[in-house]
């Protein structure tokens, strides 16, 4: 009786929240599924009908969104290992005993709501605004020159928004690095560009690839920072999901459009892993 | 040349810079709180007023946006919390089958994207008829909560040691009472911890939330929909605010942590 209770246990202990994710975690993604295949409109109703035309309407005319979308992500995410890996390194080795103080700072942004933190960047760099209204006074930058609404914006405010994300987890494995490894590579006469390159570089990459993780695929599928920094003309796939679904109701697209999406960051991770040698990308994330 | 680079001083500034731009638009947002503007628009510095604090809810949707977040922030830690943590201990106690099933759950909940999970939920209430607002809201923060909550309880269960509830079981305690006066005390900063991340996550979800609100405002969305005409300094205090409580709490539990070793 209580060897049968024992093995039942975690069981009991999962059901509830197990229950929950099933139904608005894993059978909507079936429903949209099936949404995407589906031909009709928002006025007389939608119908199964195993109709690929979404699939292809969706990326003939939205490839240009896809593209950007995938540039941006990349882009943002290799400016964030370049900006955060420094910072993550001086914090781990050199943050002495104020180490949570530095990390308690880079995680203050987290305090404000994100679409808030976005609107100030806004704000600061608008046409006239905090940063180009007294340059421009000054005669320092030329009249019509503006920030927003440019490509540099939507990634300077995707890089921006997911840096602590990025940060973090490479902390973590630099921070886990035995002091005496550095020592071993040092008694073995290695310089301390080799110790950098072959040794710490190395055991920092699981981190790396855990704030890639992180990163690429929130960076990617935004429509936050496109909608707020880039104007009209730096829409990326996000900005069309979400208004096909939320304003045109038409479900078909959008639905086949968040599989394109879903399966384009899949294919990204796994191809990233594998092209970092990882042997088993679930086993790292888990981790 | 360049590992004596990283370890100048030369780091030790750019780590600075690099937490004056994270912290930027923070500055930015408490200054126009302080804003002495005129009217609804707060674009220029006008001069230091603190009117705003008095003037706070005057705004009646604003206001009721913010208490929506507030509720469903403060529900969705309740019970993410709960099925959250019971999750974790599951998986951070028993070894059973199907375990790496549910692990493999977990990672693609936290790292699907936001954008196809809102989309995929309201895929499912669309097609079910279910109408969005309040509740439809709630679900979708304890959905995306869960796993965090999970993996966060379930590192720390990992890192006790189980001798001890046997002994509580050979002094022969039942299961429940095993449960709440041994495990339950020794899990409880995980509990706590994802719990707050939880209440962290919703209250700050823009995303999911834009996708299965129907009407239904909270603070972040309010703050979108009001991005075309202009924020008003209500906006700026209450994100202040909400920024202060946050560091509040933050130091204090580093304190008591603190007091505690």
């Amino acid at each position: 009786m209580s060897r049968l209770k024992a093995s039942l246990t975690p069981y009991l202990l999962l059901f509830p929240g197990t229950l929950w994710l099933a139904i608005f975690f894993v059978i909507p993604t079936v429903v949209m599924l099936s949404l995407s295949l589906q031909s009709g409109d928002v006025v007389n109703g939608y119908a199964f009908t195993f109709n690929w035309h979404s699939y292809v309407d969706g990326i003939s005319t939205y490839h240009d969104q896809i593209i950007r979308s995938l540039v941006y992500g990349v882009i943002s995410t290799v400016l964030q290992i370049v900006i955060g890996f420094p910072v993550a390194y001086w914090i781990a080795f050199k943050g002495g005993n104020r180490k949570s103080v530095y990390l308690f700072l880079l995680l203050l942004p987290f305090l404000v709501s994100f679409v808030l933190r976005t609107i100030s960047w806004q704000f600061f760099l608008s046409d006239n605004g905090m940063l180009l209204g007294p340059l421009k006074s000054m005669g320092l930058v030329p009249q019509d020159f503006h920030i927003l609404a440019t490509s540099a914006a939507v990634i300077g405010g995707l890089a921006y928004n997911f840096l602590p994300f990025m940060i973090l987890p490479m902390y973590v494995a630099l921070e886990r690095i035995d002091p005496r490894v550095l020592e071993a590579a040092q008694d073995l006469y290695a310089s301390k560009l080799q110790t950098f390159l072959r040794v710490v570089l190395p055991l920092s990459l699981p981190g790396v690839f855990a704030g890639v993780l992180m990163t690429f695929v929130p960076a990617t599928s935004d429509y936050v920072n496109a909608s707020v920094l880039g104007g009209t003309s730096n829409t990326m796939i996000g900005n069309v999901i979400q208004n096909q679904f939320l304003v045109n109701q038409d479900y078909p697209i959008a639905s086949a459009l968040s599989f394109t999406l879903m399966a384009l960051l899949l294919v990204g991770i796994f191809a990233y892993a594998k092209a970092l040698g990882t042997e088993d990308v679930l086993e790292v994330a888990a981790r | 040349m360049k590992g004596g680079l990283l370890r100048g001083r030369g780091l030790q500034i750019y780590t600075w810079l690099v937490i004056a731009w994270l912290v930027l638009p923070i500055a930015v947002m408490i200054l126009f709180g302080f804003n002495d503007t005129h009217g609804r628009y707060n674009t220029a510095w006008q001069g230091f007023t603190l009117k705003w604090y008095g003037k706070l809810f005057e705004i009646g949707d604003l206001t009721q946006a913010l208490v929506n977040s507030l509720l469903i922030a403060v529900l969705t830690m309740l019970v993410a919390g709960v099925l959250g943590s019971l999750i974790g201990l599951a998986l951070g106690r028993y070894r059973f089958r199907g375990s790496g099933a549910m692990n493999l759950v977990m990672f693609a909940a936290i790292s699907c994207a936001e954008i196809v999970m809102g989309a995929s939920l309201l895929s499912l209430f669309v097609t079910l008829a279910v109408p969005l607002g309040f509740w439809t809201i709630l679900i979708s923060h304890v959905m995306f909560s869960i796993s965090f909550v999970a993996v966060t309880v379930r590192a720390r269960v990992m890192t006790l040691d189980s001798s001890l509830e046997e002994a509580a079981r050979d002094l022969g305690a039942g299961p429940w009472t095993t449960f709440r006066l041994v495990t339950l005390p020794m899990i409880f900063p995980g509990v706590m911890a994802g719990s707050m991340l939880a209440f962290a996550l919703s209250i700050d979800d823009f995303v999911i939330t834009n996708f299965n609100s129907g009407g239904t405002m909270t603070f972040p969305l309010w703050i979108w929909g009001a991005t075309r005409v202009g924020l008003p300094p209500q906006v700026n205090v209450m994100g202040t605010l909400i920024f202060a409580a946050g560091v509040l709490i933050a130091v204090v539990n580093a304190l008591m942590a603190r007091r505690r070793s």
